[in-house]
């Protein structure tokens, strides 16, 4: 079969050689087109078309002004096809071709070449290269967000000291959770701007506080995370501190809640110290804490619930809840709480023990029982731990962490109530209410209570309100904070008995 | 035990996180990209940086790079 | 490492501070006095005859009957293979050459000054497209363009420019940049500049207007001219950068079509070498990927000052190369290749990136570090001795070459 070359000369019509060869591809790559180009007829092009066999005798007369179509095709209709969408690109203006892809930096020093008004770096890398990377974001001057962890102590150590020595705020490592200035960062919830500071060495923690505090008609003004290890003796409280000269300086903070597990007493009493010396008032949550010597200018709250409600000058929060009314007789005696908020896990712990039951967990808070021993007693897990996220996503982005535990407890005879967190906000999974109660399926029909509450405000991208919504309506009782949820849960418990 | 900080009255270097709290933020974003995303939504600064491990990951290399620094 | 940091601002300043002017056209054997007989000069780092590509064979057969070595083409390629002839990087010899970057003593090779460090560095000229020894061309056609270049054109700019006090090329560049050249795959304007520079000189030196007329029409037909000019600049400004101690900043990169080779200032005559890449681009018609020759040349010199795919942002039309990205993405290759730069060059700056140096002084480290190898604009030889070029597009150096280089550094500066 003999192909079908066909010619088109085009007087005086001028493209760029890089314009006509991206042309001759597209037309090249036509079905039934063997060879194809778009050429100034100068002398070497005419060469290298005639070699390619794309030339007849229409070109003859072509000069190096004009522009020769070229194609060969099997036949031709392919051939003519091709000319008309030739033309066809010749002829329409190229103009922007769509949205041209923006450039974006592989490296924090161009990154912040490129703005250099930068302020803050967010770092969220594997925790081998975290250190490396906050050092650098040091170096140029920006402040310090870590939400990696498995991050070291001494890295932490070397990183706070550089930072301290420079001026700069490391908020973590394993930093999940800080709002600046109306702004939430990471894992955050967008909650109502106002006078009451936080400083955070947990991340669930302070998203329960800063929401349980909008929730009762105050604001933020700040919320400072520090980093688990903050007030270890190792680091020192080198952060919290800086923090605490921050939130003392700024005029819009009137109010500062602290919170953080116990820390320890060399670092707590320089925390101590640096709060006597401030002229503002603080609530201190050190959660599983029952007492502290604190100065007249600072109160302890037991309960995450217990520090909002002080920070809102005493006001009580969710009076309407009453957990005896919505209470029902839990099918057996032991309740299961499967928990994506480490600190929240740790508030319930709190709370059982004050109402004098056993817990056991896998993330025990002092005088609280660890998961191994041989004791049968509620059972309050940190689904957030390291054995249940090793190579896995944290339960607050995926929820489905949680599933088999559910069906586990579920099937589990001994459990009669399971208590669940659900955290929205920045972050977070896009509708874990919705994975929870997908989850649950038809297991919803058998008789085990489930209770839980919604971390999160009514302005988060998920609505709080439509996530409670979700849950009730599938048999869930839900209570307006993890704290009821808790009292709740040991009201059921108690009708069983 | 590694010495411990000591409480200092806020000096000119320490207003550095004063400022931090009362500037408009300006956020470089490495590591997850949906921070980045939920920030530019709420219409905060953010420069996401596409971030690789040095080195493409190799240890020794990466390991050289750290103490060569840059 | 305050060590390397100093040494790299060292190298920075001198690069920046380079004066390059284009003085001279003489004969390889004038300005290379070590350059003997029976000796060729290739591009990239050394390379043995059996493992030199099909291009750079053809090359080498055709220049040795250029000079009277061998009575033909085959005589040449078995002299070759029976080690007639002594091959040798033009980079050791303070040369450079495009593509296949034949040197032997009697061509006529550019002379550029760096007046700054008094050096001078060296690059044979121009050929024009379409079939041509930088390609590995080596038919009769080819010869005899050589032997015109050599006993016609070569003396005549030599004339011109010995008339003169040369010409400077650090504002031509500058201007170039702003008509968008990048002085690798485009030099449209760079060549135009330059004859309007040499064109009055040419005349007032030259004893034949017919030849003269030849000599205008040869840079005015070749848009890519000014492309060896701008490669010996590029030799004459990194060789004074060479052996800082400590430095981590690339001094040169070239490919001999077999592999890919770096020096790195710190690390001195070293050469940190890695198999080269396949360019991506687009081809002419009647061509494909299939048909072409793995990377050559020694013309990275332009990118190693910032020029070339550093440059991209200057020069959108060339953008289309890539073959993906479009002319408004040019900048986006510029942006990336300075983060792998330790400066910006002040005076070459580019227009539409709101007057953005060019990136400047690649350094190793940045490079390992973000992964980003250097992108380098290119033209794609035919796999096979003579054929010429079938395409032109976008290679990046090997990210072997930079770790090798790292750990040779690392040594030199006794870190482990």
């Amino acid at each position: 079969m003999s192909s079908t070359i066909i010619n088109e000369v085009r007087r005086g019509f001028y493209l760029d050689s890089v314009a006509l060869m991206r042309f001759s591809r597209a037309i090249a790559s036509l079905d039934g087109i063997e060879e194809a180009a778009l050429m100034m007829a100068s002398p070497s092009n005419r060469q290298i078309m005639a070699d390619a066999g794309l030339l007849d005798a229409t070109s003859d007369g072509a000069e190096g002004g004009d522009l020769i179509i070229g194609i060969r095709a099997v036949n031709a209709e392919a051939a003519e096809t091709a000319r008309a969408e030739a033309n066809l690109l010749l002829d329409t203006p190229t103009g922007a071709q769509g949205e041209g892809q923006s450039w974006r930096p592989k490296s924090l020093r161009a990154a912040v070449k490129a703005r250099p008004d930068a302020n803050l770096a967010l770092i969220s890398v594997a925790g081998d290269f975290a250190a490396a990377e906050a050092r650098k974001a040091l170096r140029r001057g920006l402040h310090v967000m870590m939400f990696s962890d498995n991050v070291s102590i001494a890295d932490e150590l070397a990183l706070k000291r550089e930072a301290q020595s420079l001026g700069l705020l490391v908020m973590g490592p394993d930093c999940g959770t800080a709002i600046i200035n109306g702004t939430p960062l990471a894992f955050a919830n967008k909650v109502t701007d106002g006078d009451i500071g936080v400083i955070g060495a947990s991340g669930t923690g302070t998203q329960e506080i800063t929401c349980l505090i909008s929730q009762g008609g105050g604001g933020i003004s700040h919320a400072i995370g520090v980093g688990g290890r903050d007030l270890k003796d190792e680091i020192g409280g080198i952060t919290t501190l800086m923090a605490l000269d921050a939130l003392d300086a700024d005029p819009k903070t009137r109010h500062i809640v602290l919170i953080s597990k116990p820390p320890a007493a060399a670092v707590a009493a320089r925390v101590v110290e640096r709060i006597a010396a401030s002229q503002k008032t603080f609530t201190v949550c050190f959660i599983g804490a029952e007492s502290w010597q604190l100065p007249d200018n600072a109160s302890l709250a037991l309960s995450l619930k217990a520090a909002a409600e002080q920070a809102l000058g005493g006001r009580a929060l969710f009076a309407d809840f009453q957990a005896g009314a919505l209470a029902q007789p839990a099918p057996a005696a032991k309740v299961r709480g499967l928990f994506s908020g480490g600190t929240l896990c740790a508030e319930v712990q709190t709370l059982f023990k004050a109402a004098g039951e056993q817990v056991m967990s896998n993330a025990a808070i002092p005088g609280v029982l660890d998961l191994a021993a041989p004791a049968d007693a509620h059972k309050i897990i940190d689904l957030g731990s390291d054995e249940y996220t090793q190579g896995r996503p944290h339960p607050m982005i995926d929820p489905s962490v949680r599933d088999q535990a559910l069906q586990d407890a579920i099937k589990d005879k001994s459990v009669g109530v399971i208590l669940l967190d659900v955290v929205i906000g920045y972050g977070a999974h896009n509708d874990p209410a919705g994975h929870l109660v997908d989850s649950l399926g038809t297991a919803l029909a058998g008789d085990t209570l489930i209770i839980a509450s919604v971390t999160g405000t009514d302005a988060d991208p998920q609505n709080r309100r439509g996530q409670i919504t979700k849950l009730q309506a599938a048999g869930i009782l839900v209570a307006p904070c993890n704290a009821d949820a808790t009292v709740l849960a040991l009201a059921c418990i108690r009708l069983n008995r | 035990m590694p010495e411990l900080t000591r409480y200092m009255e806020p000096t000119m270097e320490n207003n550095k996180v004063t400022n931090l709290l009362t500037d408009p933020l300006d956020v470089i974003n490495i590591g997850l990209e949906g921070f980045a995303t939920e920030l530019k939504q709420q219409g905060v600064a953010v420069t996401h940086v596409d971030w690789s491990p040095p080195a493409a990951g190799d240890p020794k290399i990466a390991d050289l790079l750290s103490k060569l620094g840059t | 490492m305050q060590l390397i940091e100093n040494a790299n601002q060292e190298a920075v300043t001198r690069m920046l501070s380079a004066d390059p002017v284009l003085i001279d056209v003489i004969p390889a054997s004038e300005a290379i006095p070590a350059l003997k007989d029976h000796m060729i000069l290739h591009a990239g780092p050394p390379v043995a005859w059996a493992d030199m590509c099909g291009p750079m064979q053809g090359a080498i057969a055709g220049i040795a009957v250029f000079e009277g070595w061998a009575s033909d083409l085959e005589d040449a390629a078995a002299k070759a293979a029976t080690g007639a002839f002594d091959f040798h990087p033009n980079h050791h010899f303070d040369a450079v050459g495009p593509m296949t970057g034949m040197t032997t003593l009697s061509q006529p090779l550019m002379v550029v000054e760096n007046r700054t460090y008094k050096n001078r560095a060296y690059c044979a000229l121009n050929e024009g497209l379409g079939k041509v020894m930088r390609f590995g061309g080596n038919d009769a056609s080819v010869l005899a363009r050589l032997a015109w270049l050599r006993d016609s054109f070569g003396p005549a700019v030599g004339r011109a420019l010995r008339s003169g006090d040369g010409i400077p090329l650090k504002h031509l560049i500058a201007r170039g940049l702003t008509m968008g050249d990048e002085m690798h795959q485009r030099n449209v304007a760079c060549s135009g500049l330059l004859l309007r520079e040499l064109a009055p000189a040419l005349a007032r030196t030259a004893d034949d207007n017919d030849e003269l007329a030849k000599a205008l029409a040869f840079i005015g037909g070749n848009d890519q001219f000014f492309l060896n000019v701008a490669m010996a600049m590029g030799k004459s400004i990194m060789d004074p950068v060479r052996n800082i101690h400590g430095s981590s900043i690339v001094t040169a990169m070239c490919r001999n079509g077999t592999d890919f080779g770096i020096r790195v200032s710190g690390t001195g005559d070293t050469w940190f070498t890695a198999p080269v890449e396949m360019p991506e681009g687009l081809y002419f018609p009647g061509f494909t990927e299939a048909d072409a020759n793995p990377d050559m040349g020694d013309s990275t010199i332009v990118e190693t000052i910032g020029l070339g795919g550093f440059a991209m942002g200057a020069s959108p039309a060339v953008a289309g190369f890539v073959g993906a990205g479009a002319a408004s993405e040019a900048g986006n290759f510029t942006r990336t290749m300075s983060e792998i730069a330790a400066g910006e060059n002040p005076e070459w700056t580019i227009p539409a990136m709101d007057y953005l140096g060019v990136p400047t002084g690649i350094d190793i480290r940045l490079v390992l570090e973000t992964g980003l190898a250097p992108t380098i604009n290119t033209g794609i030889a035919h796999r096979e001795p003579g054929v010429g070029q079938v395409g032109a597009g976008v290679v990046r150096a090997p990210m072997k070459c930079f770790e090798g280089a790292l750990i040779a550094l690392a040594e030199s500066v006794g870190v482990k």
